[in-house]
């Protein structure tokens, strides 16, 4: 059976950027790029189910949607012990939203037919948080949200499931399977990727899917399919704290002042 | 006449304040005095539920009947998507919550209806609704709109709208949805952290520490820095998951928000939109960071821009 992990590759930005000159977006040479943190903690959740299984009997599958640079990033689940990376592109996928992408990586588990799809709960450069549950709105499976523990057998029909709330809450839910999860920081302990699977991995092909591979049309993605348009982009401006200047000895001083000042106590 | 849906929520019986964030902003949208703002509820209790709805702004409460007592993903898409087709809004308001990220884009998805989350400002630019969200990690704002789109369904940031305040007698309709079926079933609530430890929302003084801390071992130099000043020490999210602080001294919306803290001390932490949530209302907050660009000199009273481990050092050595 296979697990199929959606990875997407964020962008950070440098401490100081610009915005483009039509002002939709930053300039891409301000931009740093890195696998999204949350898909780190879902690509080790289907390792962890792939390793207690018999050799062999989970396949996990990485993949991403993007143009080449994000290969890099696929080459970082490989190392860390993922089976296969796919990189889906089409220059008509340019200025697709994260419902768009969901769409395309839902073309991809209707072909691999994995027992289970995992994404992050969210990206730590857009926060959309709507990826992985457009993966299961476009293939009508069941799924759950902001996953913090997981208990599945690879093949079950069920599994057990806790969502984290707000607050400290957990709720245990039991879903039927295969479904879509988006899973949560701290929902395991990622493992950092071995030099041997660092070696092995680019030695590991990405398999590179277009379009005409996923039984999609130029309109269903991009920019023209998306569930929204961006207008315009801006640097807020923003509060600004007292900043307490001065050397180490001076700074902590003020802040043992401000701290006596809290207690009641004279400074 | 527009019609503006906002959907409200609630857990184990209560309905969660959020939902009156939401009251405002549907407002804020109203244009026409014959424009009307409909809430509906949903869940197994949603008729007796509706009377702690009784808001002002809201003309109509439409408590939506459905089989499950707490929120399951299929059967709030099922009703929500059912509402939009017969009371056709034009927008669609839900909190930008667990439950939520659970079912909002499945909505749209399947509906086709304009789509944002995590927004924290709208408004009307010629016609057009815009919605104002968070870019890159909340470094930019990011202005969108739905063109083609007769509906919006847009999540809201909590905190970012005043709860409406005055209570009136909305109409109540009923809408049966029991019929409805979901391949998930909700089971139980468990509270997290809790065994015995200290309950981080009756402190005064906190001291807590983030990603910044680098490693373990780190931990208890601060433990001894916070003992020596009676502050209590807490973390941003990385600390608690890596288990280098149990989960009840999370500080943040998945931990728990600081509701009596009068002074908040903020080591290395950089201020996640998800950990601000926790803390951002306490008066005093004093912000170390190495970064004079993190998001938490934009909410800390007093920011200091230097290395924690040599204020660290330097706390303890002026204290002796």
């Amino acid at each position: 059976m296979k697990i199929v992990v959606a990875v997407k590759q964020v962008a950070a930005l440098d401490d100081d950027f610009e915005i483009r000159a039509d002002g939709l977006d930053v300039d891409e040479d301000f931009l740093m790029y890195d696998l999204n943190e949350w898909d780190d903690y879902s690509l080790e959740e289907a390792m962890k189910i792939k390793e207690a299984a018999a050799e062999g009997a989970v396949e996990v599958i990485a993949v991403s949607v993007g143009p080449e640079r994000v290969d890099e990033s696929l080459r970082k689940c490989l190392a860390k012990g993922a089976d296969r990376a796919i990189r889906v592109w089409d220059d008509a996928m340019e200025g697709s939203d994260a419902v768009t992408i969901g769409r395309i990586l839902a073309g991809v588990v209707k072909k691999e037919a994995p027992a289970m799809v995992f994404a992050g709960v969210q990206s730590s450069d857009q926060a959309n948080a709507a990826t992985g549950m457009a993966i299961a709105a476009s293939l009508d499976w069941p799924h759950a949200a902001v996953v913090a523990e997981l208990d599945y057998q690879p093949g079950a029909a069920t599994a057990r499931i806790k969502r984290e709330l707000e607050g400290g809450m957990l709720q245990a839910v039991e879903i039927d399977c295969p479904a879509v999860l988006t899973l949560q920081l701290g929902i395991n302990k990622p493992r950092y990727a071995s030099l041997r699977g660092i070696k092995q991995a680019a030695a590991k092909p990405i398999e590179h899917w277009s379009l005409g591979d996923l039984g999609l049309d130029a309109t269903q993605v991009g920019a023209t399919a998306a569930l929204s348009r961006v207008r315009r982009m801006e640097i807020p401006v923003k509060g600004r704290a007292q900043m307490i200047e001065g050397t180490i000895a001076e700074q902590a001083a003020k802040l043992i002042e401000i701290i006596k000042e809290y207690k009641g106590e004279a400074a | 006449m527009n019609t503006i849906l906002v959907v409200a929520e609630h857990r184990r019986g209560e309905v969660r304040p959020v939902t009156l964030e939401l009251i405002t902003a549907a407002q804020q949208l109203k244009t026409a005095a014959d424009d009307r703002v409909l809430l509906a509820i949903i869940g197994q209790e949603a008729e007796s539920l509706a009377s702690q709805l009784q808001w002002a702004g809201v003309d109509e409460i439409i408590a939506c009947k459905t089989n499950s007592a707490e929120f399951e993903p299929e059967l709030a898409e099922q009703a929500v998507s059912a509402l939009i087709v017969s009371r056709k809004p034009i927008a669609v308001l839900l909190p930008h919550s667990v439950d939520s990220l659970g079912y909002a884009t499945a909505v749209a998805v399947k509906g086709g209806y304009g789509y944002a989350t995590d927004v924290f400002k709208l408004a009307y630019d010629g016609g057009a609704l815009v919605a104002t969200r968070g870019g890159y990690n909340q470094k930019v704002n990011v202005e969108v709109d739905f063109p083609g789109h007769a509906c919006a369904v847009m999540t809201i940031r909590g905190g970012a709208f005043k709860p409406v305040e005055t209570v009136a007698a909305p109409l109540l309709t009923v809408d049966d949805r029991s019929e409805l079926s979901a391949r998930s079933r909700p089971l139980e609530f468990i509270e997290q952290g809790g065994g015995g430890d200290i309950d981080i929302t009756t402190v005064e003084f906190i001291m807590s520490i983030g990603r910044g801390i680098g490693e373990e071992a780190n931990v208890e130099d601060f433990r001894e820095l916070a003992d020596n000043i009676d502050a209590t020490l807490c973390c941003s999210r990385p600390i608690a998951d890596a288990g280098w602080l149990p989960k009840s001294r999370q500080v943040g919306q998945s931990g728990k928000v600081v509701s009596a803290c009068k002074l908040y001390v903020a080591m290395g932490i950089s201020g996640s939109i998800q950990h601000m949530a926790g803390m951002k209302h306490v008066s005093t907050i004093v912000a170390v960071n190495t970064d004079p660009g993190a998001s938490i000199f934009t909410i800390a009273k007093y920011g200091i821009v230097a290395d924690i481990f040599e204020i660290q050092e330097e706390l303890q050595a002026q204290l002796a």
